[in-house]
Formats: structure tokens, sequence, C-alpha cells
């Protein structure tokens, strides 16, 4: 029987600006952070995977390692595009399951203030004659020639092929997801946007890609999250006090696109999304019904409905329906967001994959504060990296 | 006449200019760019097909912002030539979501994107209204 898993410590940085810290002083903060709130120290921790997109390096494990300590364990930098998070975070989970190691640590990181648009990483630049190039023999740059590289353009693309298939999402129902999870984000302290706007502000602000404006798209900040992950075995002989604040990872599932047709033309980000939550149900022993919230990866308000979908949270097709009727307010039937989502806690990429699985396990904990889900047994955790990877992640609170 | 480049080497211009795509000799599944293998089916063999010059919209987006050098705005698109989803901006139509439709009827048409130092022009390619 392959071993059980746990979250032990866990912990997420404010999200935001932080001018006077670098990548590693944020990735110290949150990997120390969870640490003491596992009640280990570095000593005892036996793999690290460790990633930052922004970092400029691909050893920034190591670099951590020079700051919290030099053990001399196997670390795993890794990057996953936004899904970089929760592929650090289940590479230690692989590592344990493979009986290599009782603890692990999992941290990602990253400094994006101020970074403006995400879209394509280079850009060619414009020649004086023709001369093709790449892998359509192109002369010229392709984005705003042919259709968009932009991600607010993506994902805009990706919710209006929804509703033109299902019917009833217009400019303002996406508006209206936006709307909840900013007011969502008024309870989380640790929220780089904790602001309120009412849908007349958010319809109204400067679009980006249409339907998605501003407070639509996902805030580029900074921040860290940080796990120490350990097995059952290892547990079972710590003290009450940690076992009761200890969560279990009832599912841990990774995948990527498979090809569809038309997938290489606008990333399809549906399949691989209902792979891994269909594969994750089946892991856990659970069912969309069974979870008392979701985090789930709200890059654009246009994303956040075809994952209502893709999650299985409603029945197919019927996502516009399952947000008319309110189940993904904090007080409805699958609270979605309850952190206020990417658009409003921010995204420093792959710190995102580690912090929706810190906001449930603060819930599961009991541990929320204000913004607590009474009672929260079970969670899901969901990012997608465009590429593309999805993460999904069930977590259950501990029994004892 | 002057000389004429298309702009990505899947568009033909001709006296009725096209989109060739390579489908896999194994599968049928179609790609535009320069291929290593079927991602489909792994096979190794394409052969060039034409995509019908019409087509339906799928979806869009209006993109207003973006990075230095892409005028803005522009219509992006997905469109369903029959059958085979192709990337491409919506032209000759108002960048006005209550002009654009999905399902709405499209035609493939060519757009000029600029004449280099040699003198020779660079054509692409986008969708009007039918
Ligand atoms: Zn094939």
């Amino acid at each position: 029987m392959t071993q059980d898993v746990w979250i032990l410590g866990i912990s997420m940085t404010k999200f935001g600006k932080h001018r006077g810290k670098d990548t590693v002083d944020l990735a110290s903060e949150a990997a120390l952070a969870a640490l003491a709130d596992a009640g280990v120290g570095m000593t005892d921790i036996e793999v690290l995977a460790a990633g930052s997109l922004m970092a400029g390096t691909s050893a920034f494990g190591q670099q951590l390692q020079k700051q919290i300590g030099q053990t001399g364990i196997p670390v795993y930098n890794v990057a996953n595009a936004c899904a970089t998070g929760a592929t650090a975070l289940r590479t230690v989970i692989m590592a344990i399951k493979a009986g290599e190691a009782d603890l692990g640590l999992a941290v990602g990181v990253e400094k994006l203030s101020g970074a403006g648009l995400l879209g394509p990483a280079t850009r060619r630049k414009e020649s004086d004659t023709w001369v093709p190039d790449g892998r359509f023999g192109a002369v010229a740059p392709l984005d705003g020639r042919i259709g968009t590289e932009s991600m607010p353009g993506v994902f805009a693309q990706i919710g209006l092929e929804y509703g033109h298939k299902y019917g009833g999402a217009d400019f303002e129902l996406f508006a209206r997801i936006s709307e909840k999870n900013h007011a969502h984000s008024t309870l989380n302290p640790l929220a780089a946007y904790s602001k309120r706007f009412t849908l007349e502000e958010i319809m109204n602000d400067v679009m980006i890609a249409y339907p998605n404006t501003r407070p639509m798209c996902s805030a580029n900040c900074d921040g860290a999250a940080a796990a120490v992950v350990v097995s059952g075995t290892r547990l079972r002989a710590l003290p009450l006090e940690q076992r009761r604040r200890a969560v279990k990872i009832s599912a841990s599932v990774l995948t990527s696109d498979p090809w569809r047709e038309g997938c290489q033309v606008l990333p399809d980000v549906n399949t691989l999304t209902r792979q891994a939550a269909a594969r994750a149900y089946e892991q856990a022993g659970l069912g969309p019904r069974d979870l008392d919230l979701v985090e789930l990866h709200d890059c654009f308000a246009t994303a956040e409905l075809v994952h209502y979908d893709n999650l299985m949270l409603c029945e197919e097709g019927g996502a516009v329906d399952f947000f008319n009727s309110g189940a993904t307010w904090r007080d409805g039937k699958t609270p979605v967001n309850v952190s206020g989502g990417l658009e409003s806690k921010g995204h420093p990429i792959a710190a995102t994959g580690i912090a929706n699985v810190w906001e449930i396990c603060h819930h599961l904990r009991g541990e929320a504060g204000d913004r607590q889900i009474e009672g929260a047994r079970a969670g899901l955790a969901h990012v997608i990296g465009l590429g593309s990877a999805c993460g999904v992640h069930v977590l259950e609170k501990a029994a004892v | 006449m002057a000389d004429r480049v298309p702009l990505v080497d899947y568009l033909v211009l001709s006296e009725d200019p096209r989109l060739v795509a390579r489908e896999c000799e194994r599968c049928a599944a179609r790609f535009f760019d320069r291929r290593n293998a079927c991602a489909s089916c792994g096979a190794t063999t394409f052969r060039g097909v034409d995509i019908p010059r019409t087509g339906t919209l799928v979806t869009y987006t209006i993109v207003s912002v973006a990075p230095p050098g892409v005028a803005v705005p522009f219509v992006a698109a997905v469109v369903d030539c029959g059958g085979t989803a192709v990337r491409g901006n919506l032209v000759n139509v108002a960048p006005d979501p209550g002009r654009l439709t999905p399902g709405m009827e499209l035609r493939l048409t060519t757009v000029s994107v600029g004449t280099d130092g040699a003198g020779t022009e660079a054509v692409g390619y986008g969708f009007e209204p039918a």
C-alpha cells in the first residue's frame, strides 16, 4: 500500500508589493514560517522542491538553501508556468509516496509587481527584409496579426466560447464573477487588493481584452508560499497537537493537455482540467458535492466560469446557472475563491499553486478568522499553467 | 507585379489565396506549423490539404491593450473552416461586440503587412463577414 501524505505546516507571505525584499527573502520568509508551523527544522527535511519563474536562475532552490539551511538534501528546481507551485508540491508528495523521504518542503515565489501584461516571453524584432523564421515560416511577429498571444485575450476567447456553446454568458455575467471575488477579498488580510468593487466600476474600468476589464484580470504582485509535507508513518509518531492540525492530502494530480482538434489554435484548458478533476475525485473517494470550498484558477473572470464546469461543480453546460444560483459566493453551497482569487488576492505565479492549498488548509484547520467557512472538512485547490499543465489537490481535515 | 511573400508559410498567395494545413496521413489531425511528428498519433508523414475559404466564428476577443508594437484594437478570433479550427483576426468589421456574433459566416481575405527595404510586400490573412 502506498504511503498516505499530509500537510504538516504551510504558510504564505502577504501578497502585494515587497519593495525591500528580493525573491530569496520572500521564499525564506515563507519557508521558515512553514517549518515553524510544522514544528520541524530544516535539518528534518529530506527533499526540497522549489519554483520561481522570474528568479532568473536554474538553481533557485540552492539559493534558498544558502539562506535557510544547506543540509545536502536533493533539490528539485521546477517550472510549469502558472502550475509551478502545484508542481513543486506534487514533486515532494511523489518523493514521499515513493518512500524516498518522510518530510519534504515545497516552495514557490515570485516578484511580479509592475510586470504589466503577461504574454509571449520574447517578441521578434521587426526586420528590414522579410525572412521566414520559426515553425510557421513567419516573416514578421504574429501577435496581433494572426490572433493574440496575450493571456487576457486567450482566456477571453475561452470564456466566450463556453458562453456561445451553452448560452447565458455575457459581459455582465463575467463581471459579476469578478464582483464576487473582489467582495470575498475584503476578508483576506493577506490579499494584494482587498477593495470591494461595484459591478459598474468593474464594467467601466479599462478594457484589456473584451470581455475582461482590468479588475477581471489576475493581479501581478510579489509573494511566496511554502508547505511542509509529511508521510503518514512519520505523522503517527508526532504529538497530538501536530496530528490535529495536519491536513490530509487525499488527492494530488498533475495533467498536461491531450491533443484535441483546435488545441494548437486556441489552448484547450478544459480537457486537462476535467481529466485532473476526475482522477482527483477518484483518488480521494470524494465527489464535488463533498467539497466545502474550492480555490480555482481565476486568472481571468472568463476562466472561472469554465472551471465550474471542468471541475464538475455543476452539470455539464450548467456553469452560468450554477453561478447565477449564488452557489459560489461564500454563503453558497460550493464557495469558490473565498480568498479573493487571483483577481484580488494576487497571482505571484510560482507561489499560487501552494497559496491556494494554504487557503484550503486554513479553513480545514478552523483558523481562517473572519472568512472561515464554518465546519469545513474537505476542499479542492486547482491551478492551470498555460501550455498547459493542470494541478489539482483535494484536502481533508484530520480525523483526530 | 512587385514581389510578394506570405506572412506565414501556410498561406498560399495565388488568384485564390488559401490556407494549407499539414494533415497527418494516418489519423488526419491537422496542423499549421512545421512538424516533427503528429501530436495526436505519433505518425511522421503529412500531406498538404487546402482549408475551405469560408467558415463560421467560434469565439473572439477584442484586444485593447497589447505589448508595444502591436496595433490595437483588433479582433482576435477562432474560425471553424469546415471542421478545422483556424486562428486569425477579423477584418473589415468594427471591433464592437454588437457586430460580432459567434456562428456568423466569414470568409478568408488577405491583408498587407507592409513592404520591406527591397520593395517586397508581405501579405497576411484575416477573415471578413461573408
Ligand atoms: Zn496522426
